[in-house]
Order: structure tokens, then C-alpha cells, then sequence
């Protein structure tokens, strides 16, 4: 197959399918569960329960090649109605990743079955982030002591997304990643499946934040919180640091699963940035501003410049998002590609947002309309599943073929 | 050197696809190998003189890059395609973008030709694009007054009689030895228009012109003082003809200005490993390390739109922001990233034994190049 930009029919579909979603189901509550911060955002996440989760109908997202195109595709859809709705929809999220990527049959079946169930609503989450240890994962201070049939974890975790649904709702459950042996540094990372409503994990609160303010961000306080052996997510055995990894999925499991999130992260954040954008080229419409696309650069305007660079950065940042998806479709590396796309579509979108603010003046600035959220939740698409700077890191590392002792 | 053979794959199912197929890729590999081993190593010494390898143009001629694009009716390959000849185009410009530039040039000639000519006219003019012997191609659309648009030139072409007389200005005109023609364009009673003129014409007067970049190509500003040219030298006044060579050329400068960066980049990373400050590589450094990662993903950002924008022509349907987008952005990354790379050299950045500084004063030309090259 030659260079192609086309989509396949099943992610065509799909794309309208999730638009019609955004439109109907979150921009109608996008502002309420804004100002609302923390509160279930019940009308999203009970219609979506019920009517949302089963995708678009006939498409197939387990197609080869393109399932992970679609998955991006409705991201960017979804995220382009509510960042934060997104966030907040009953899933198993990333700490479902995890299980997928790492569980044995038996765990995804305890774990993940919940979520097909006909019960409530159900959510999963990963918790890594602590408050001395966010960048520089590896330096998670949470203990995981083996005892008996049991591990103990103690700990805090915090910036954990959808960490009040997952560890309040039955059902639901948080991927908790511990060291076993803090002498084996990353070696010694696991990753541990705690059961909502575990004694000893204790939600102690939820973050008031610049944006995705429908999203719940909680802290969670392990003490002495006792999970089955059983609930280790991949191999028990500890590598030393310098030792080979060997099929551990301890903390480059935690990685590798970065490598599969970024690309849909990043086209979060262009769902965000559209969102701006489309609204601002609409207004400008409205306003009789006609943006030329053919004009000589001298006689173009300077909002049309603005828009023109805007609509570029987007796309090519939507395209830098679908070969990293693409890639990983075909079963390629990715991680170069991946750190690509996030670090840059988290960059522009900030850089949209902030421009569409601007541009549309007190409009712009104004809570009447949504473009000043967008410019609030555009943000964090630049700070969480990795910062800019570290994905620059990770990309920098991979040109220059340096190992992270070289390039720290 | 054999001749290499374009893609004419089959229409299938669309999907989404990041990999040139198989013959693209053939093509690449063998472009960039002669770009590797025959262009970049005369870079630095055409552009210090201020002169092209006549002899490297013709073996490239022999590789077929442009005569493949070409109808098979005419002798060509009858494999047309903007996809392949940005791929083509940002590997030659890799090498050197004035040798790139000259060996597409018969471009401007074949594309507009193929596009807009009769085919009593195609008959008449594309056999020579094909033949034994390289023959260099020219286009004129730019002009030189401030705020000038290609789509509306200021030179004019008027009536007279079953032909036309024309006056006005050019300028960025290649003009390579052997060249017989230039493709002008002016104005008409319907809008822009493409005429072949010949070098030979009365009134035509062509001055050397010289520029920052691009030292090695010849170019020259034209003065047209009532050239006339015959009706049958005429290409037909196409609605949005004019427009579509105007893309076609974003297309092709947009590639190489992606090829200009790449160039820049690979120098400069390069550099980063090898020297030595503070007792480690330059590279090791994050305020390095991340200029040279931005850099990287600004590449590659700036080529996927370009691709995309070759696509849209390819399938025909109207491209025309799609190029105008990815052109802006391949033209400032060519530029940024030029200029990053001799600040990654620092002091050995601005001399003249690297090749950063040549990649600099070349990128900011594309801020005025107009059919220096076509898709």
C-alpha cells in the first residue's frame, strides 16, 4: 500500500457516530459539570452506562491496523465535546490498560468483566503519581510487603484519574504501582490491582484544578491495605537494576503502557484544540472574516495568518497522533513516534486555545462561551501521561541513541 | 543507471497508511543514495562557484525522476504522482537544493505541459523531456514588486491577432545551459495564463540575477518588451490552471524545504555527539538534547502535511489548502530548524566549513520561490 490519508469506512462511522455523541450528550452539560467541580456528572455518565458503551454500531475496533486509528478517532470526537466528561466516563481506563497489558486470563476476566456487566456504573484507575515522585516515576516511595497469601501496601498516591469512582463503586478497582524491594530500584516497581472499597485504601480527596474540572483527580491513602498475592499484575521476581529485563512487566510494563496511552492522549488534546478552533472559524464566519487560502503572504491578515497557522499545527499534530496509533496497530515500536505526537499536540493545543481566548476578546475570556474552558482544559494535555519535557526527553534519548544513565 | 519504476498500484479499500509502497520506496532508497554519494559531496563547492555539475545532471536525467511522471503517449513512465515527487524532491534537496532544483527542472516544463497543453502541443514539446540527452526546463512566476501574487501576475498578455504580444517582469527565472524555452506567465483577457517562449525571442532580455541561497542554480530576471508569442505557444487558458501549477510547485518547494531541514538536522546531531564540552558530548546537554528533539519532531510534522497535501492532489480533489497549510509550515521549519542547527554549532555553525550556514541562507528563500520545482 502506497502513502494514504484515508480513513476506513469502520472509522469513518465512527468518527460521526462519537461527534453525535458530543454534541447531544456532553456540550448540552459541558459547562454545568465545569462549575459543578466534583460532582458525578450523573445525566453523562448514566446515559453513557446505558446507551454509550457499546461503540459505534458495525464497526470493530479488534480490525488489524486501524483499530487503534479508530480509537484515536473517538477520542479526539469525544474530547472535542468534554475533555472532562471524557475522563470521567465509566471505564476501566488506563488502569484497564494495565490489566490488558499485563494480566493473566483469570485477572482480566475478575477485573475487567464489570465493566460489560449490567450493574451500576463502574470505573478503574491507575495510581503512580506521589507527591515526591511525579516525572521520575521510579522514585514511587509506596511499599508492597509480601505476607503471607497477601501483599500490604502503604503509601499516597495523588493526580489519580477517576480514583473516587474506582476505589468508592463496587466493582471498580485501582492499579496501584508499589515497590517490593526499594533496593532494586525500577527492578523493584509492581503493579497491584486493589478492589474498590478495600479496607486499609482510604480516599482523603479530590483536586481543585485549572480545568477537566468534571474529571475526578483524587488522592488515595494506602495504609496497611492488604491485596490477594493474586492481584500482582505480570512476574513477582525482582531484577536488579543492570540486570536483564526479561519479560518483567514491573515498571517497564508501566512504560509500555505509556507508549499505547500517549497516541490517545494526544488525540485528546486535539479534540480539545478542535473544539477551539472550529469555534473560532465559525465566529469569524459569522463576522464576515474570510480566511484566504490563497493569498501571497504579504496581503494575508494578521488573524488569517493566525487561523492558517492554527488549522496547520493542529492537523500536523493529528497526523504525527495517527502514525504513532498506526503504528502501534501494526505492532511496531512506537515509543519515538508516541512521544512525538504527545509532546506536540500538547504543545499546540495550548498554544490554540490560548490564541482562540485572545482572538475572540471578551467573548473569548467570557464564561457565556465554552472557549475559555477549552483554553483551562487544553492545558493539562501538555502535563499529564507525561510532560512536554519529558516526552522531548524520551525523543531526544531516542535520536541521539542515549540510554537514560547518558541523557538524564 | 537503469531507470526506476513509479507506483501505479491498483485502486483498493482505502486505509489510513504512513509507508511508501514498495516502488516508492525503491525510488527513495535509490535517490537517496545518489544524493548521498554524488550530490551532497559537490554541495559546498557549487555553491562556493556559483556553479552546477553539468555532468550530474545528466546522470540523474538517466535515473528518469521526472521523464517517469510523464504520459506514456509522449515517451514517459506514465506514472504520475505528488506523493512520489515530494518523496523525490525532499531527498535531492537533502543533497543540495540548488542540484535538486536543477535537475527537476525539466519539471517546469513537463507539468504544466502535461496538465494544461493540447495534445497537439504535448506532442510538439514533452519527446524532448524524454530523449537521450538532459534538456533543463523554465518557469517564470514570479515577480518581484511587493505583495506580488502569482495568481494575478502583473505581466500582460494581449491579443494580437492569432497571437499574443507580452510585457512585464520575471523573476527567480532557473536558467539552465541548453535550455531552449521558458513557460511565462501573465495575465490575459481570461485571467493567468501559461505561454512558451522561446530564449530566442525578440524583446526577451534575461539579466543573471544573484541571491543569498541557491548560488549554484542560475537564475535570471526577465524583461519581456513586447514579445510575441504564436497562438499555438499558447497553453490554454484552464480556469484555475495557473492555480494548480501554483499548487504543484507548494508541493514540490515544501518538500525540499523539508529535505533543507532534514539536511541541517542530521548535521547538527551529529555535531552534538562529537563535541566535547564540559567533559561530555554537546548532546548530553537537555538545552542540546531538546532543541535537536524539537527539531526532529518538527521534521516529521512538517513532512506527514506535506504528504497529505500531495495526496489530496493525487486524488484529485481540491487541494489548495491543504498545500497552502502544509507549504507555510515546511517553509518556516525549514527555516527554524536551519537556523537551530548553526546555533547547535555555535561559532563552527556560522562558518563555511559546515553545511548549517548554506541550509540557512538556502531555507529562507523559500519565502519567495514559486515553481522553482513541480509535483
Amino acid at each position: 500500500m502506497p502513502i494514504d490519508f484515508e480513513l476506513t469506512q469502520n472509522a469513518r462511522v465512527a468518527q460521526a457516530h462519537f461527534r453525535d455523541m458530543a454534541l447531544v450528550h456532553m456540550r448540552p452539560v459541558s459547562r454545568e459539570f465545569d462549575d459543578r467541580e466534583h460532582e458525578l456528572p450523573a445525566p453523562w455518565v448514566d446515559w453513557y452506562w446505558k446507551h454509550g458503551r457499546g461503540g459505534a454500531p458495525g464497526t470493530d475496533l479488534s480490525q488489524p491496523g486501524d483499530g487503534m486509528v479508530q480509537v484515536c478517532v473517538q477520542a479526539e470526537e469525544l474530547c472535542w465535546g468534554d475533555a472532562g466528561l471524557y475522563l470521567r466516563m465509566p471505564t476501566a481506563a488506563l488502569g484497564g490498560s494495565a490489566v490488558a497489558a499485563a494480566g493473566t486470563p483469570a485477572q482480566k476476566e475478575r477485573f475487567l468483566a464489570g465493566f460489560r456487566g449490567d450493574g451500576p456504573p463502574v470505573w478503574g484507575a491507575m495510581a503512580i503519581t506521589e507527591p515526591q515522585a511525579g516525572s521520575d516515576s521510579a522514585a514511587i516511595q509506596t511499599t508492597a510487603v509480601r505476607d503471607g497469601d497477601d501483599y500490604v501496601l502503604d503509601g499516597t498516591k495523588i493526580f489519580c484519574t477517576s480514583g473516587e469512582g474506582a476505589s468508592q463503586h463496587d466493582g471498580g478497582f485501582v492499579v496501584v504501582w508499589a515497590t517490593v524491594d526499594k533496593s532494586a530500584g525500577r527492578g523493584g516497581i509492581k503493579a497491584f490491582v486493589v478492589p474498590a472499597k478495600t479496607p486499609g485504601m482510604r480516599l482523603v480527596g479530590t483536586e481543585k484544578k485549572l480545568g477537566i474540572r468534571a474529571s475526578d483527580t483524587a488522592t488515595l491513602v494506602f495504609e496497611k491495605c492488604r491485596v490477594p498475592a493474586a492481584n500482582l499484575l505480570g512476574s513477582a521476581t525482582v531484577k536488579k537494576d543492570g540486570a536483564k529485563q526479561t519479560g518483567d512487566k514491573g515498571f517497564k510494563g508501566a512504560m509500555a503502557t505509556f507508549d499505547a496511552s500517549r497516541p490517545i492522549v494526544a488525540a485528546m488534546a486535539v479534540g480539545v484544540g478542535r473544539a477551539s478552533l472550529d469555534f473560532l472559524r465559525e465566529e469569524l464566519t459569522r463576522q464576515g472574516v474570510r480566511i484566504r487560502y490563497d493569498a501571497p503572504a504579504a496581503a494575508l491578515g494578521a488573524v488569517e495568518r493566525d487561523v492558517i497557522d492554527m488549522e496547520a499545527e493542529l492537523q500536523a499534530a493529528r497526523l504525527l497522533t495517527w502514525r504513532a496509533a498506526w503504528m502501534m496497530g501494526r505492532g511496531r515500536p512506537n515509543n519515538l513516534e508516541a512521544s512525538m505526537a504527545k509532546a506536540r499536540a500538547g504543545l499546540v493545543v495550548t498554544r490554540i486555545t490560548q490564541k482562540a481566548v485572545e482572538l475572540l476578546g471578551p467573548a473569548g475570556y467570557s464564561k457565556k462561551l465554552l472557549v475559555e474552558k477549552w483554553m483551562r482544559d487544553a492545558k493539562i494535555n501538555d502535563i499529564y501521561e507525561g510532560t512536554q519535557q519529558i516526552n522531548q526527553l524520551i525523543v531526544a534519548r531516542r535520536i541521539l541513541d542515549y540510554s537514560s544513565s547518558v541523557l538524564r | 543507471m537503469r531507470r526506476v519504476c513509479a507506483d501505479r498500484s491498483a485502486a483498493q479499500d482505502p486505509v489510513i497508511d504512513f509507508d511508501p509502497s514498495e516502488e516508492q520506496q525503491l525510488i527513495v532508497d535509490t535517490v537517496r543514495q545518489f544524493a548521498r554519494n554524488e550530490v551532497r559531496p559537490r554541495a559546498r563547492e557549487c555553491d562556493e562557484a556559483a556553479k552546477l555539475p553539468a555532468e550530474l545532471l545528466h546522470e540523474a536525467h538517466a535515473l528518469g525522476l521526472v521523464a517517469n511522471g510523464i504520459d506514456e503517449r509522449f515517451g514517459g513512465g506514465g506514472a504520475r504522482s505528488a506523493v512520489t515527487g515530494a518523496l523525490v524532491a525532499e531527498e535531492l534537496a537533502w543533497g543540495d537544493l540548488s542540484i535538486a532544483a536543477a535537475i527537476l527542472s525539466p519539471s517546469l516544463e513537463s507539468v504544466p505541459v502535461s496538465d494544461l497543453a493540447s495534445d497537439a502541443q504535448k506532442q510538439r514539446w514533452l519527446p524532448g523531456l524524454v530523449g537521450e540527452r538532459f534538456r533543463p526546463g523554465a518557469l517564470a512566476l514570479v515577480e518581484s514588486h511587493y505583495g506580488a501574487d502569482p495568481l494575478v501576475p502583473r505581466t500582460r498578455a494581449r491579443r494580437d491577432g492569432a497571437g499574443y504580444v507580452l510585457d512585464g517582469e520575471k523573476c527567480l527565472v532557473p536558467w539552465l545551459e541548453g535550455g531552449e524555452s521558458v513557460l511565462v506567465s501573465a495575465t490575459g483577457d481570461t485571467g493567468p495564463q501559461l505561454f512558451r517562449v522561446s530564449r530566442q525571442a525578440m524583446g526577451l532580455r534575461a539579466a543573471p540575477a544573484r541571491y543569498m541561497g541557491i548560488q549554484a542554480l542560475p537564475t535570471v530576471e526577465l524583461t519581456l518588451a513586447s514579445v510575441r508569442v504564436a497562438g499555438d505557444d499558447a497553453l490554454p487558458a484552464a480556469r484555475d490552471g495557473v492555480a494548480s501549477v501554483v499548487q504543484r510547485g507548494r508541493v514540490a518547494q515544501g518538500a525540499m524545504a523539508i529535505g533543507v531541514a532534514r539536511a541541517a538536522y542530521e548535521v547538527a546531531r551529529d555535531y552534538a555527539k562529537e563535541r566535547q564540552a564540559f567533559g561530555a558530548p554537546i548532546a548530553t546537554k537537555q538545552a542540546i538534547a531538546f532543541k535537536l528533539a524539537d527539531m526532529a519532531i518538527e521534521i516529521d510534522a512538517a513532512r506527514l502535511l506535506l504528504w497529505e497535501a500531495a495526496w489530496h492532489l493525487d486524488s484529485g480533489r481540491d487541494a489548495a489548502r491543504a498545500v497552502f497549510l502544509a507549504y507555510r509550515q515546511a517553509q518556516r521549519v525549514a527555516l527554524e530548524v536551519s537556523d537551530a542547527a548553526v546555533q547547535v554549532l555555535g561559532g563552527h555553525g556560522y562558518t563555511r566549513e559546515y553545511l548549517p550556514e548554506l541550509c540557512l541562507r538556502n531555507a529562507r528563500g523559500f519565502a519567495c520561490f514559486e515553481g522553482l520545482s513541480l509535483v
